[in-house]
């Protein structure tokens, strides 16, 4: 329906009806309605405490909605947990890098491989099998710019080779809908550039929904942007339409862009009750 | 930096060329390594195959009780080293290998491979019903749920009459290699045999640690939530670990009661778990060789060594832990690989290797 509205032929790649997450009182994202055309790039922002990381869980699959319908490429996966969605071309990345740290950069890449193109379950190694899986892995480290460090353990790599690792481990998934939590955070002036140039590069059968805090890199890559303040959509348009936008404007000028949380009415115990902990939407 | 759903033809030959960062280096110094580990390794199996003919009969028959625990340790480290599930159970596929070893010898066949076949068997088939309950938990959970299959195994067999309940099995004869074949009652030639088992338990190890399970079994333990983000199922990776080390474990069995010929509930005491477990920390986890010689370590301690220190051999155990924990965080293997060496390398180059980048 919003395909129309945008003059495209393109079809839904992710469409998200009525979503809505609470914690016992606190309603984390209240009935939020989203859909990205497929081969896009969206872009979810919002001051902190607005509810993006909690709409990332659930879109993932680690937090199950309170109500509302999730549909990738028009099939409801509502009820399909993490491994379901990754296996249906819905992969995502974690704010804070989780990588096979004890694993060499073409291990991890390999382990992500072998789901999707070899037998992860194989107890006998096979070489002419093994080697393919091996030169594909190799085609994502080499995608991403790692060939070099194709043997050191991801310990060792630093936060941006780590943040390109986990593109090459997505990418290794086939994915048709990537979810980037706040990939540039912590990353230099320099990393960023680099990692928005591969997003850039990502192929256009590759749809992408990013959650940052770095407006200069929203700016730069999403086609269109959604804004989510107090777990509510608030504005959604192309970046032109939301840097014009008043009530945008309002709610990060009352978040100050400072690492302040918009609202402070959220109740301590939140961290506690939350049933995963991949989340920090907790007030600082 | 285009294409990503390519062949692999365009990118492969540019992946051949000789990086900069030392990539071919490292890749032909670990190929050096490899053929160095096998002749290590060749060099042992004829040193272990000579010793009948060099020691007597009791040191011998120690040995291949070493060579059988060892077999139990590395089955320990398939699921503790290997795929992160440290466990305090696997005495129980151990004990059920050697009392259906003991069983079919008394019963059925003195054939050794009959009753390894049958060992293996009935312990990968325990394995996997138990293990399908074991595997929905981890860390620590895990660890109370193997002691209590441990134990429970201990105690059934400590009550079962069909199996000698407390005074054990007894009587077992001595195997055959064929049919009709002589029974093998020398200690040396039984030691042949289980260095044989050990040989084939170790192999199977070795082979899972190389192959994609093997890979998969390191993802559950370097990162299991991250497996399931990328579509892996880390049950079924575990469920396989579990039976295939169980297996391992019914191999040792059998193989400890073709030289003993008796197997009792004491056999299968939770020391004997607690010590397999120890074997492992101290050889290092996630290696297979280690932990054999950690295994090797620890026996020859208790059983060998304690005769000269009047006994004190489990004290003597104790310290040799806690100076391990303290001083080879990686074990034994990890004083060996230079596994840490690496490590430490690797890190230090890392922020050179960033500022050198555009």
């Amino acid at each position: 329906m919003s395909a129309g509205a945008m003059g495209e032929t393109a079809k839904p790649m992710l469409q998200v009806v009525d979503l809505t997450l609470r914690y016992g009182a606190l309603t984390a994202v209240d009935s939020v309605n989203l859909t990205v055309s497929a081969g896009s790039r969206h872009a979810l922002i919002g001051p902190n405490g607005a509810g993006k990381s909690s709409l990332f869980a659930v879109l993932g699959g680690t937090i199950r909605a309170t109500t509302g319908q999730i549909l990738i490429d028009g099939e409801d996966v509502t009820a399909q947990n993490e491994v379901g969605r990754a296996r249906r071309g819905l992969l995502r990345t974690f704010q804070h890098s989780s990588l096979f740290m004890g694993l060499s950069a073409v291990d991890n890449v390999r382990l992500a491989v072998e789901r999707k193109e070899g037998s992860p379950l194989r107890p006998w190694p096979s070489r002419r099998r093994d080697r393919r899986v091996t030169e594909r892995a190799e085609e994502f480290l080499e995608t991403v710019g790692l060939t070099s460090r194709r043997d050191d353990i991801a310990e060792s790599l630093s936060h941006g080779e780590r943040r390109q690792l986990e593109v090459a481990l997505v990418l290794a998934c086939s994915p048709r809908l990537v979810l980037f939590d706040e990939p540039t955070a912590g990353m230099s002036a320099a990393e960023t550039h680099r990692f928005a140039e591969l997003v850039e590069a990502l192929p256009s059968s590759v749809t992408t929904v990013i959650v940052e805090h770095d407006l200069d890199v929203v700016y730069r890559l999403a086609q269109r942007i959604s804004v989510l303040a107090a777990g509510r959509l608030i504005c959604e348009g192309t970046p032109d339409d939301v840097r014009a936008d008043e009530a945008v404007n309002e709610a990060y000028l009352r978040a100050g862009r400072s690492e302040e949380p918009l609202f402070t009415d959220r109740p301590a115990s939140l961290s506690v009750t939350r049933p995963d902990d991949e989340e920090n939407e907790v007030p600082r | 930096m285009t294409s990503t759903s390519g062949g692999p033809s365009p990118t492969s030959a540019s992946i051949e060329r000789p990086t900069p960062a030392g990539g071919v280096g490292a890749s032909s110094s670990r190929r050096s390594r490899a053929r160095l580990g096998r002749l290590v390794g060749l060099a042992v199996f004829l040193v272990l195959a000579a010793l009948p003919i060099f020691l007597a009969p009791y040191p011998i028959s120690l040995a291949g009780r070493i060579l059988a625990f060892a077999l139990l340790v590395v089955s320990v480290d398939v699921l503790a080293g290997l795929t992160g599930l440290p466990s305090l159970g696997q005495i129980a596929y151990f004990g059920v290998g050697a009392y259906t070893g003991g069983l079919v010898a008394i019963h059925a066949s003195d054939n050794a491979f009959v009753q390894l076949g049958a060992g293996v068997l009935v312990a990968a088939l325990v394995a996997a019903v138990t293990g399908a309950v074991a595997v929905r938990a981890s860390g620590i959970v895990f660890l109370m749920v193997t002691l209590a299959i441990g134990e429970l195994t201990h105690k059934l067999a400590d009550g079962l009459d069909a199996v000698g309940a407390s005074n054990g099995l007894a009587g077992i004869p001595p195997i055959t290699l064929y049919p009709g074949g002589e029974p093998l009652v020398l200690a040396g030639v039984t030691y042949w045999w289980v260095l044989l088992v050990f040989l084939i338990g170790f192999g199977v190890a070795a082979t899972v640690s190389r192959s994609p399970l093997g890979r998969s079994m390191r993802g559950v333990r370097e990162a299991e939530p991250r497996l399931a983000a990328i579509g892996q199922l880390s049950y079924a990776t575990k469920l396989a670990a579990y039976v295939i080390a169980g297996a391992i474990a019914g191999a040792a069995g059998t193989a400890w009661t073709v030289q003993t010929r008796f197997i009792s509930p004491g056999d299968l005491a939770f020391s004997v778990s607690a010590i397999a477990l120890l074997s492992v920390v101290l050889g290092g986890a996630g290696t297979l060789w280690g932990p054999v010689i950690g295994a090797a370590v620890v026996v020859l301690i208790r059983d060998w060594v304690s005769g000269y220190v009047s006994g004190h051999g489990e004290l003597l155990l104790g310290l040799l832990f806690i100076v391990a924990v303290y001083a080879l965080p990686n074990g034994l293997a990890g004083v060996a690989s230079g596994r840490l060496r690496r490590r430490r390398a690797a890190m230090a180059g890392a922020p050179v290797a960033g500022e050198g980048q555009p």
